[in-house]
């Protein structure tokens, strides 16, 4: 089973984003995730940043996948798209179907991300047609209903493509054109300041009983609890999942990394360290209670 | 510029057609539509004769499949896509790759027009559902700027249709998991947002009223105050120590001082949010837009908004209030 570090979905700066990846190379994951997925104002890192960022990672023995915004509106924003897939030169997540369409005019593999809604084994069989080589299964996508798409897949004399599960982080679960960072500062989109800066988490929303509940992440909510499927890894070796995601998280990401390492390499299922998600075993996402 | 209205049964389709729609978009009794709620909808027979009374009156009837089936159940929409080509609806309106490649194969002569949930924003994008499934119509999320949409005209592959009136759906739709997040019923997978079931209006002694979701505190209302929908996204929760409208007020989306740029940009057809709406929004909403894009066709150089179909408008709008939303740059 491999580990993936998923794409960065918070906004961090410069030296931060690079700390964090150069660490990153001596981390036991075998592939990362590199780009923006949420908002094209951030710009810490330019396009030639990543794609420069991601040479660099490969060399150092790194599968890289360039990932791609998840809401695509201005024609600025599919323009960095079509360098991805002109010059990224390895696979691109696709978070949108016009990532699709570039890979597939232009024959370059993606990953398809879990934003993409592939929810059955004939649309993933399509887009197997058009260049995917490894699925993201959305967010509330459970063991069942992956389990059924495996087996349909399968009973059509077809392989799966490689298949990866959110394991650890928070669950992107919306997107907006509005960016709600700017509208709880009270600043207008255009003129947002790149707020987001400073949360390097997202910025917590919690019901008015003072229950967390969910994160505000530019144009992105996120749920508040971080998923761990830590303790499910019997179920998710059984189900043929190839590789594990885990989202960056602002600190203490280097032990996380080394819990599901040691994980992975364990026939004992490791201790919770976050929430159980709700999600996996088909029940709403925030039901974290066993 | 064509009029797309809500129809949640018979008698709205009617008044819908009455009233002027050039076509009405309707939804099966199940899961395969994206307004699954109780109540509402259409059986085979009353699809049927809701087809004869529109296609009676010239009109056209979409049906609606724009939900995202699972292995196990996509039968069942496949089903609904054969039902369509069988009881003559003009079009089928899907979002789902494995829906739209299913119809392209087995009934080639039924339109296809893109939904709105496929969240379809960018030419390579409609290029991709033009391509593989020959859509001929594609609805635009209502995430894209008026400037956007403008230039989207200019590139899509197929004639667009945008949203012009109706409750808010602030999020990418399609790409929502709020609802679902915390009740486990899904949009993209049930067709419901917010299902009854789980919304719990609880009355307080001093007037007050609650509103939860699945147990999950959405807002809280004062005595007098009117509530919006009971969903997250028109929720008040907690930000930096401040309670408001964080993801969105209850306001309902209006376009119609944009008509003249959306005529001008080539834009196929307007659309009309509200199949859960009643048969009186129904008719004035959609005799409102009949009587604008009338007046505006016979004389667009002196077209303006008028006052008294914005004032129908807003009585119809959720809260009220009304908004350009996306459309309009500043918002946030």
């Amino acid at each position: 089973m491999k580990l993936s570090l998923g794409p960065l979905q918070y906004f961090w700066p410069r030296e931060r984003t690079y700390a964090f990846y150069r660490a990153a190379a001596d981390w036991p994951v075998d592939i990362v995730y590199l780009g923006e997925t949420v908002c094209s104002k951030r710009r810490e890192l330019s396009t030639g940043d990543w794609i420069a960022l991601a040479a660099e990672l490969a060399a150092s023995g790194k599968q890289v996948v360039l990932s791609s915004l998840a809401l695509i509106e201005a024609e600025s924003e599919l323009g960095v798209l079509k360098r991805l897939v002109a010059e990224g030169r390895g696979w691109i997540e696709a978070n949108d179907l016009s990532a699709v369409q570039l890979c597939r005019e232009r024959g370059v593999p993606f990953v398809a991300g879990p934003t993409l809604n592939v929810y059955n084994h004939a649309a993933l069989r399509l887009l197997m047609d058009d260049g995917l080589v490894r699925w993201v299964p959305g967010v509330e996508q459970g063991h069942v209903l992956i389990r059924e798409l495996r087996d349909a897949v399968l009973a059509a004399g077809l392989a799966m493509p490689e298949l990866e599960v959110i394991a650890y982080g928070r669950l992107p679960l919306a997107y907006s054109a509005r960016c709600f960072t700017a509208r709880a500062l009270d600043v207008p989109k255009d003129q947002c300041g790149f707020r987001c800066i400073d949360y390097p988490d997202g910025l917590p929303l919690a019901t008015r009983e003072d229950r967390p509940f969910l994160r505000i992440n530019g144009i992105q909510i996120q749920g508040d609890e971080i998923t761990d499927l830590g303790p499910e890894l019997p179920q998710l070796r059984e189900l043929g999942v190839d590789v594990l995601r885990l989202y960056p998280q602002a600190e203490g990401m280097a032990d996380i990394v080394a819990h599901y390492h040691h994980a992975r390499r364990s026939p004992q299922p490791p201790p919770r360290i976050a929430a159980r998600s709700g999600y996996w075993h088909g029940e709403p996402g925030m039901q974290s209670a066993n | 510029m064509q009029l797309v209205c809500p129809a949640g049964n018979l008698p709205a389709l009617q008044a819908a057609i009455d009233a002027g729609a050039d076509a009405v978009y309707a939804g099966l009794r199940n899961e395969t539509n994206a307004r699954a709620f109780p109540g509402l909808n259409f059986s085979d027979a009353e699809l049927a004769q809701g087809i004869a009374y529109a296609h009676a009156r010239g009109r056209k009837v979409y049906l609606a499949l724009n939900t995202y089936p699972d292995s196990a159940r996509l039968p069942q929409w496949q089903a609904a896509v054969d039902k369509a080509a069988a009881l003559g609806c003009d079009a089928i309106i899907a979002a789902e790759l494995a829906v739209l490649d299913y119809a392209t194969r087995t009934h080639p002569a039924l339109a296809r027009h893109l939904s709105v949930q496929g969240s379809a924003t960018t030419a390579p994008a409609l290029r991709y559902m033009h391509e593989r499934f020959g859509i001929s119509r594609a609805v635009l999320p209502r995430v894209l700027s008026v400037q956007q949409v403008e230039r989207l005209c200019e590139t899509s592959p197929v004639p667009l249709e945008v949203f012009a009136f109706g409750s808010l759906c602030i999020m990418v739709e399609g790409r929502c998991q709020l609802s679902s997040y915390v009740t486990g019923a899904s949009p993209n997978r049930h067709g419901v947002c917010s299902p009854a079931k789980f919304v719990r209006w609880d009355e307080h002694d001093d007037g007050r009223r609650s509103v939860r979701l699945n147990e999950v505190l959405i807002d809280r209302f004062e005595p007098a105050e009117p509530a919006g929908y009971p969903t997250v996204c028109k929720g008040r929760f907690e930000v930096g120590g401040e309670t408001f409208h964080a993801l969105e007020e209850p306001t309902s989306l209006n376009t119609l001082e944009l008509l003249p740029r959306l005529a001008q940009a080539g834009v196929a057809a307007l659309k009309i949010e509200g199949r859960q709406r009643g048969v009186a929004y129904v008719a004035s909403v959609t005799r409102t837009w009949r009587d604008a894009i009338n007046r505006y066709r016979s004389s667009p150089g002196n077209w303006s908004a008028q006052p008294a179909w914005q004032t129908t408008l807003t009585k119809h709008a959720e809260g009220h209030q009304t908004t350009l939303g996306p459309y309009h740059r500043h918002w946030h």
